[in-house]
């Protein structure tokens, strides 16, 4: 995803006078060449990430469209006043594209995850939030914001679903359908999700754009009303969408995702996803429990 | 406002102005401090209009020490952004102007401030942006003395001095009120990163029509206006 990331945005760069890229050193090394082409239009500011923020909204003011670039803790977390204040609240626009994720660099620790940032924009009105499952899906989603002059985050990752399935206009897809529970799989966490749930009667969407979230298909998808999340961030992040899609309809909801604080385990992908429950093992016991428990265990429950 | 209009007030009327924000009360010293640089900006330095608050090619005025923007409004209502009859009703429901400026909300103001520190860094960007469209307008920016205490500032300057921002002015306006000072001097703090900094004194119209419209190749330009310390 990285590598499209800079080679669709470079080919933007050369191709609209009006894209220019803001980088805090992150990742400056692939823009080496268009720099030498476009010097006014790839700005690295060095590891300054309240400047980098601010730069790309007085950019924006002068009427180009910024795309900026850094680590999701270092471009969602550390200058989110920056991102409330310079974007949201001057009503301006940028296209903020991280990498890392929650824990693509499992050896670097929680300095270096992001699981909230989805979670933090969500404070913030107006943010359009694609969460790419394939390097196509990034191109789709860079071009777009490309053309627009709203608030863009793409939130990219090592973790790659085998095919695209993102629809252009925003909607969910719907994969499989079942007449029990649906389960909503984020961008990346789909191929997963795809063989936790073989052979369990769900229904199945895919959700490489998240905000505004399409409470529309997961109504007229929903076949009894339960939703399970699947989210590669913070878990629950959706919980108060889905809320408010079937705000008229007793639901029931289970949330799944990262913890708050990622563990203290380095280690591989692979071993953060099995500790967060999101690896296929993990999904399918989670799954499976929720689609049996019928409306009136639940009520015995209560 | 220069070239293209003509104000209806004069620099004797602004205390009056304010007084319709403030009433009868003293005017605060973060309010006053920026009284003879907002003017002499907007009578003598700025080609901007309230005729054409659009042009692409106008210069743009950050006021990033949105604190105390009394003396801003009372400015910008003399230059005809808006009518002055909008003082009366300051800070109040439904009013466009509140303690700290909303550019959504207010003709002229080029950006929301009150948070210290975001308007160096957002004027970096825009003066880069201008650059890029190889537009001729200059970009100012207003930051007081204690305002710089905030990291953001010093980030961006770095940036400008690397970039020789050189349609880039800043404008610190000194009344010393940073709690730790500055040990050197403000100008130094700049020249340091490059830029051509020069201090002035704050209430001296003459001196900053000079140094407010002075250019220097190659290097962004910082003013540090002193006026009397904050009491």
């Amino acid at each position: 995803m990285r590598d499209r990331f800079a080679c669709v945005t470079a080919q933007l760069i050369d191709a609209d006078p009006r894209i220019a890229i803001v980088l805090a050193d992150i990742s400056a090394d692939r823009f080496v060449g268009t720099a030498r082409r476009r010097p006014h239009r790839v700005i690295n500011v060095g590891i300054r990430e309240q400047a980098l923020i601010g730069t790309a909204a007085g950019m924006s003011l002068a009427g180009l469209r910024p795309i900026v670039h850094s680590y999701a803790p270092f471009l969602v977390e550390r200058p989110f006043e920056q991102l409330k204040l310079d974007l949201s609240h001057q009503n301006l626009g940028a296209v903020l594209v991280s990498i890392g994720a929650s824990y693509d660099w499992p050896g670097g620790g929680y300095t270096h995850h992001g699981p909230g940032d989805v979670a933090l924009l969500d404070t913030l009105e107006g943010w359009t939030v694609y969460v790419p499952g394939h390097p196509d899906e990034v191109e789709l989603f860079l071009r777009a914001a490309a053309t627009t002059d709203d608030r863009v985050y793409v939130r990219l990752s090592e973790q790659v679903n085998d095919a695209p399935h993102a629809r252009s206009d925003g909607r969910f897809s719907v994969l499989r359908t079942g007449t029990g529970p649906t389960v909503l799989a984020v961008g990346p966490m789909l191929d997963r999700v795809l063989a936790a749930t073989a052979g369990l009667d769900v229904t199945v969407l895919y959700a490489p754009t998240v905000r505004p979230f399409d409470a529309e298909t997961l109504r007229v998808v929903l076949a009894e009303p339960a939703v399970v999340l699947v989210e590669p961030y913070l878990a629950g992040t959706s919980v108060a969408r889905v809320a408010q899609a079937l705000a008229d309809v007793p639901h029931r909801v289970l949330a799944l995702g990262v913890s708050p604080h990622t563990a203290r385990i380095y280690g591989r992908i692979e071993d953060h996803d099995a500790a967060y429950g999101l690896d296929v093992a993990g999904l399918r016991s989670s799954i499976a429990g929720f689609a049996t428990a019928s409306p009136s265990l639940v009520r015995m429950v209560r | 406002m220069t070239a293209t209009t003509v104000s209806t007030f004069t620099y004797d009327d602004l205390p009056a102005l304010m007084s319709r924000m403030t009433g009868d009360d003293k005017h605060t010293s973060s309010a006053t401090s920026t009284l003879d640089v907002l003017w002499v900006l907007y009578h003598h330095v700025l080609r901007v209009s309230p005729h054409l608050p659009d042009d692409p090619e106008r210069d743009r005025f950050l006021l990033s020490k949105g604190h105390g923007p009394m003396a801003y409004y009372a400015v910008l209502a003399a230059h005809g952004f808006f009518p002055a009859a909008w003082l009366d009703g300051f800070a109040r429901t439904g009013s466009p102007l509140g303690h700290h400026p909303d550019r959504t909300l207010i003709p002229g103001v080029e950006v929301a401030s009150g948070s210290l520190g975001h308007g160096l860094p957002i004027g970096v960007g825009l003066a880069l942006g201008l650059r890029a469209q190889r537009s001729p307008a200059r970009t100012f920016v207003l930051v007081g003395d204690a305002e710089l205490d905030e990291g953001s500032n010093h980030e961006a300057i770095v940036v400008a001095g690397a970039r020789a921002l050189d349609q880039l002015t800043v404008v610190v306006v000194d009344n010393s009120s940073s709690s730790l000072g500055w040990p050197g001097g403000l100008a130094a703090r700049f020249a340091r990163e490059g830029w051509a900094a020069e201090a002035v004194d704050g209430r001296d119209h003459e001196e900053l029509i000079r140094a407010l419209a002075a250019h220097h190749p190659d290097r962004p330009t910082a003013v540090i206006a002193t006026v009397e310390p904050k009491e």
